[in-house]
């Protein structure tokens, strides 16, 4: 049907190109016809282009794919646009040649959609097989095994010829089978295609197979079915360990979220309603960072985290220590009024920022090394969440180290289980209380610089995971700091695995209410502590 | 019992108010007061804030022109704080202390039902400015905003036609208004022949941050080898993870794209846009619209708030209509008077941005042209498709059994919200 409707367009364009312009095959004379006609029209330009299968072709249509086809008003010629500065920068689409700076009035876009788009990556496909760049050619042949256009097979079987390089070819038969599957091959030849594509890449192939398996029958049939039946048993045993790495991944954040206030509620018993601020002030200090970074230099901005991280530190660390020394020491012993005082700062801290950086939502970008995905033997791991998780457990493993082999450590622990002991021993304790405030605001605020880059880095972030620390810590057992790893890892697991089953919402709900019941029977949580620390 | 205790409380206030009102009533005449209902902090904040800032513009520009009927106005601001009950006592307070002659604010529609029985008590005027879930129809409430067929149906009516979508995934946070809409486009779909097993609804919580389990449930049903799409009501902060989620995920809009309903220029402010170029947005009105009255509405803005970067986006047109109407009808009706203006600003038109006329509507809705946008990488919306004309807005859906039997006409003799045709009286559903 589609291939019909592309010929009729042809058949109607073909007359229009005659008429127009005399050699309708020269690829410059076809990009310039862009500049006119509306959307549809659009996709017989692209065919007609495509028709030449001229490699010189490909710039353009890339161009129009990313939205940087422009074409001059004067004469209607048709560029690839680069922005410089207020004016674009056009470049000749065949000869890469630039022929310099336009104002931004004089040139407009050439329009284009999703369908477009799709139609480009096809025929991009077919352009590029014999690209000299063995990189170029198996994402050709990658786009040709998801749309499988049957006119591409003839320019796949003639690269396949000269084609040396193993995981190339191997991409290129993929794709080869999912043409004859699409195509009007014998019979044996389409199972032949079945078994390669079962074999070849099970996720990606499935939407291939279904597809064709609803519109063929007999053997052929049969055999697609069998191996849809294959795939789906390996995607099952698949689901289950990526609903686990989901599971972990969302932990991590929790533990992200939690650890700081491990210290701060776990350690000290401070009920901190503002650690969340801590955690949002961490973000926003990644957000200036990146800011400073993009205006003065941005050839370090994949450095950028690495430069927010002591920063982000200090700041709420500072904060923390100023909020101990000014309020939070003088109610000592009194959790409500401390709980309130604390929340009252969260507020203040909250309509700050909102005063300084607006209420909007700031844009903070991830680093390429955090942006896309790892493929792990069909697993799928986003590369900003497996770096979260490695990042919180070297927090975690870091604040360990401080707290059992330091110094520091060793005197907070001592002020924590026995108060006057540790003072008659020497130890200024109001000195490691306001430490100690300020180590745990630290960690909420290097916690920030992560969450940044899932979350929104808006006033309204630290809201969002004050209840889920408090949750974490709580359940983990307060005062132990294993606790809240395992405390965050089960919380996190557990909510994926009910998640689909329940969904988003029950799921949560089921979650609290485990927590509730849990508390009940053990209210110490699952690690409580045990000794002289607990009376007190 | 307590709503007894808070109307003999507002009755006795009312008194009080009533026994000052001739001392103050010299002064009242000097100027118009026209209340803003905004949340300033809390949640909302992120949307609302703008939409204060853009009323704050209206009326200034209005008082350039010489004011209303020889007045200037003024602007009554008060802060709900994203709370829905404080919605309806900041209202109160609006109506009932300084007597403005119109308000218009809201953002949610838990916000929105909690302030109408303020309004029909001390019959005031409302303007709401955000696209909604419909199934509503009050004497002293204006939508602005789209009614579900002036968004939400010619969005997937694009997604059919021109993306030959065959799979849907209704994806919407969990209130009221994606799940009005999402039970409307359901039965739309389907009365469109898509089967139950091709259709995917999934509700989460405000702000839900964690998208992994989900996008890769998209992302299995769209491997069926037919051709889906994600339709979003999805609201608020949830969205930037979302998206993100996306990316990371390598679901780009050639494959599955996402049509949304609440994701505009603001909320694409805080957003990384390369990896979302080509999914699409159902609204009125895009900053990019290319017209005169549109560019010198951005320029305005710009100059008003003093900042080159800020974007204008949909509710703010809507507000733009919606004073533009209301300062025509009390000029038609030469008082601010609220029965008559209710009365006369039936059938006023004004221009709106995107180079057409909006007509108010006997249902107290709005007559609109439907824009379908493209994300752009700089965080603008490329226009793909256009309604031919203007839609009205239409308060009780036609695709579902209930509402369809609705009519509203607020015009006299019927003068009502919810008639059903079907018995020939006033009060179906939702009165």
């Amino acid at each position: 049907m589609q291939h019909l409707i592309r010929f009729l367009i042809a058949l109607l364009i073909v007359p229009l190109l005659l008429t127009s312009v005399s050699a309708q095959t020269d690829p410059r004379s076809l990009i310039n016809a862009m500049a006119v006609g509306n959307l549809k029209a659009r996709a017989a330009q692209i065919e007609a282009l495509a028709a030449t299968g001229d490699a010189k072709a490909v710039p353009a249509l890339q161009a129009l794919s990313d939205g940087a086809l422009y074409f001059r008003k004067s004469d209607k010629q048709v560029f690839i646009a680069q922005k410089s500065g207020k004016n674009f920068d056009l470049i000749d689409p065949l000869t890469a040649e630039n022929i310099g700076s336009f104002p931004k009035g004089s040139v407009s876009k050439v329009k284009v959609n999703n369908s477009l788009r799709r139609l480009i990556r096809s025929v991009i496909g077919t352009l590029t097989l014999l690209s000299p760049d063995p990189q170029i050619r198996i994402a050709a042949a990658q786009t040709i095994f998801k749309t499988g256009d049957p006119e591409s097979l003839e320019a796949l079987d003639r690269a396949l010829v000269q084609e040396k390089a193993s995981n190339v070819r191997s991409a290129m038969e993929l794709a080869r089978a999912s043409v004859i599957l699409k195509s009007d091959s014998t019979d044996a030849d389409k199972i032949a295609a079945i078994t390669l594509i079962q074999k070849g890449d099970g996720r990606e192939g499935l939407p291939l197979l279904n597809e064709f398996a609803a519109q063929s029958d007999g053997a052929v049939a049969a055999a697609a079915n069998k191996a849809i039946g294959e795939i789906e048993k390996t995607i099952a045993l698949l689901d289950i360990g990526q609903t686990v790495w989901y599971g972990i991944s969302l932990g991590s954040v929790l533990l992200l979220a939690a650890i700081g206030l491990a210290v701060t509620f776990g350690v000290m018993g401070v009920i901190n309603m503002a650690h969340g601020e801590m955690v949002m002030l961490g973000a926003y200090t990644t957000y200036v960072v990146q800011e400073i970074i993009r205006t003065g230099y941005p050839g370090l901005f994949d450095y950028s985290l690495a430069l927010a991280l002591p920063l982000a530190f200090l700041v709420s660390g500072s904060c923390g220590f100023v909020m101990e020394r000014t309020i939070i020491r003088f109610l000592y012993g009194r959790p409500l009024e401390t709980l309130l005082a604390t929340w009252g700062v969260s507020l203040i801290l909250q309509q700050t920022i909102r005063t300084i950086f607006g209420s909007t939502n700031k844009e903070v970008g991830n680093p390429t090394w955090m942006s896309g995905a790892y493929e792990l033997g069909g697993l799928t791991l986003t590369a900003n969440r497996l770096w979260i998780v490695v990042f919180a457990l070297f927090v975690f493993a870091a604040l360990f180290v401080v707290l059992k082999k330091t110094g520091f450590g060793l005197q907070m622990r001592a002020v924590t289980q026995n108060r006057k002991m540790a003072s008659s021993m020497g130890i200024r304790t109001p000195w490691v209380d306001a430490l100690t405030f300020a180590l745990g605001s630290g960690i909420a605020g290097i916690a920030g610089v992560a969450l940044s880059q899932i979350a929104n880095v808006s006033p309204n972030l630290g809201q969002n995971y004050i209840i889920d620390s408090f949750m974490v810590v709580v359940f983990g057992g307060v005062g132990n700091l294993w606790g809240t790893l395992i405390g965050a890892l089960t919380l996190g697991v557990a909510n994926k695995f009910l998640e689909p089953f329940a969904g988003a919402v029950l799921a949560k709900i089921l979650i609290l209410v485990f927590i509730i019941l849990f508390i009940q029977k053990r209210p110490r949580g699952l690690f409580a502590l045990k000794g002289r620390a607990v009376e007190a | 019992m307590t709503i007894l205790k808070n109307t003999a409380r507002s009755i006795g206030f009312a008194a009080l108010v009533a026994g000052m009102m001739t001392t103050t009533l010299a002064n009242a005449a000097d100027t118009i007061k026209v209340g803003i209902l905004h949340s300033l902090s809390g949640t909302m904040a992120i949307s609302e804030t703008t939409l204060k800032d853009a009323m704050l513009m209206l009326i200034e520009e209005q008082n350039k022109k010489g004011g209303l009927l020889g007045q200037q106005l003024e602007a009554v601001v008060v802060d709900p704080a994203s709370d829905w009950p404080l919605f309806a006592e900041k209202a109160r307070e609006l109506l009932d202390v300084h007597k403005v002659a119109a308000v218009f604010g809201n953002w949610t529609s838990v916000s929105r039902k909690s302030v109408l029985p303020v309004f029909a008590e001390l019959n005031g005027i409302l303007f709401y400015p955000v696209q909604y879930e419909g199934e509503e129809s009050q004497r002293n409430v204006f939508y602005t905003g789209a009614a579900p067929n002036q968004q939400a149906i010619p969005a997937v009516d694009y997604l059919l036609a021109n993306e030959e979508v065959e799979r849907w995934v209704l994806a919407g946070t969990d209130y009221v208004y994606p799940r009005t809409t999402n039970k409307i486009l359901e039965a739309y779909l389907k009365s469109k022949g898509v089967a139950d097993e091709d259709i995917m609804i999934n509700y989460t919580p405000f702000g839900h941050s964690d998208w992994q389990t989900i996008v890769s449930d998209i992302k299995a049903f769209g491997s069926e080898g037919k051709k889906t799409a994600v339709v979003s009501t999805i609201n608020g902060d949830a969205n930037v993870p979302f998206y993100k989620e996306l990316g990371n995920q390598g679901i780009s809009a050639t494959d599955i794209p996402v049509v949304a309903f609440s994701v505009g220029e603001e909320e694409l402010a805080g957003l990384d846009t390369e990896p979302l170029v080509g999914h699409l947005a159902a609204w009125n009105y895009f900053q990019s619209v290319d017209t005169e009255e549109n560019a010198t509405f951005i320029e305005t803005w710009k100059a008003f708030t003093g900042d080159e970067n800020r974007v204008t986006n949909d509710p703010m047109e809507a507000h733009y209509i919606g004073f533009n109407m209301w300062v025509k009808a009390v000029e038609k009706a030469g008082t601010t008077d609220v029965d008559t203006v209710i009365d006369e600003i039936v059938g006023v038109a004004v221009p709106n941005l995107s180079g057409g006329y909006s007509a108010m509507m006997p249902n107290h809705h709005i007559t609109k042209p439907v824009l379908i946008g493209e994300i752009q990488a700089d965080g603008q919306f490329e226009i793909v498709e256009r309604t031919n004309g203007l839609v009205a807005g239409d308060a009780w859906s036609d695709y579902l059994p209930d509402s369809a039997k609705l009519i509203s006409d607020w015009r006299k003799p019927l003068s009502c919200g919810n008639f059903n045709v079907e018995t020939s009286t006033c009060g179906g559903k939702g009165s």
